[in-house]
């Protein structure tokens, strides 16, 4: 964003240069994810950890993509339904990708996939102590929130909507009190967003960065459809820095009413 | 000889082999890849020292794609 003069997007003491954080999940292709993440702008990618057989050799492409992609990894935890599966997860993730940032994710429902509250701040507060620097997928709840900070966490994702809903900000009112009690803390909504301009208008509510996958892996054009988020999220944070102007029930002209033709005083 | 699972598949290695000789018998010495038996976190530092013991429970996962 050259237009306007911005804080840096700073998480964990690292800055990153785009407030887009991508998942690497769903594309037709490694390369179609490879162009997508290149026309995003991100500077960190999702990924996670799953069996594979000793026949299966197709990830190999996708992780040569990724390192080749140069973005910061932030594993995740997707699919963790306790504390200690989720503990273990990290582990792995640690070892494997050599990083301590860790995307937690403990699923208290296979509906919705919502996040459990309480195994959320189990697991976050010994992965804390373990030494990592855990971003955890939350709900918009506040006081989930303020436990999750208490335990150590300084970067929140609360959810717009449930994954892969591409529902948009189902609940402003609980966004905004996030974003108003928590004026010092990285927040970053991630999944359940589906259009470009639902990027945009979390991004007008002054939170930090956004984070999605199926959006624009399940896009019928997934690198335009990257690039499209990439300029709403910009928008967004641009006009957050401008300021919104206060809404109105009543209209105001913006053209002057002074020196009016046609007006006679009567 | 054992019986175990590997990444919820049956498989039979000879007694006393370690997590490192059961990676290299399947053939995935050279994947990227991070170990867990029965659900616990086992460090690369530490297979050739762990023994696999019949009925374990051998994941072995490797990076995918993620959200």
């Amino acid at each position: 964003m050259n237009e306007c003069k911005d804080s840096p997007f700073s998480l964990y003491g690292e800055t990153l240069a785009s407030r887009f954080v991508l998942g690497t999940a769903l594309y037709p292709s490694p390369q179609s994810m490879k162009d997508s993440i290149a026309a995003s702008g991100t500077a960190m990618v999702t990924l996670s950890l799953r069996r594979q057989n000793p026949q299966q050799q197709d990830g190999d492409t996708f992780w040569q993509y990724i390192r080749e992609s140069g973005c910061r990894l932030l594993p995740n935890t997707a699919g963790c339904k306790t504390p200690k599966e989720a503990i273990n997860l990290a582990e792995m993730s640690r070892e494997l990708f050599e990083t301590e940032w860790l995307k937690l994710e403990v699923i208290g429902d296979d509906y919705n996939l919502q996040p459990c509250p309480f195994g959320l701040v189990e697991a976050a507060a010994e992965l804390v102590k373990r030494g990592f620097k855990v971003l955890p997928y939350t709900t918009d709840d506040l006081v989930l929130a303020q436990k999750l900070l208490d335990v150590g966490c300084e970067v929140l994702m609360p959810w717009g909507a449930p994954i892969g809903t591409g529902q948009g900000l189902l609940n402003r009112y609980n966004l905004r009190t996030l974003r108003e009690r928590l004026p010092d803390v990285p927040l970053i909504v991630d999944a359940g967003l589906g259009a470009p301009s639902q990027a945009a208008e979390a991004m007008e509510m002054g939170f930090d960065g956004i984070l999605l996958n199926t959006a624009v892996a399940k896009a019928s054009d997934p690198v335009l459809m990257a690039r499209a988020f990439a300029g709403a999220i910009d928008s967004g944070r641009m006009a957050f820095l401008a300021g919104l102007i206060q809404k109105s029930q009543t209209a105001s002209p913006s053209t002057p009413t002074l020196g009016q033709p046609f007006w006679h005083q009567s | 000889m054992l019986t175990l699972s590997l990444n919820n598949e049956s498989r039979e290695l000879p007694d006393n082999t370690s997590l490192q000789e059961a990676i290299e018998h399947w053939g995935m010495v050279e994947d990227k890849l991070a170990a867990a038996v029965n659900g616990e976190f086992v460090p690369r530092s530490h297979y050739s020292n762990f023994k696999l013991s019949d009925g374990d429970l051998v994941d072995l996962v490797k990076p995918v794609g993620g959200g």
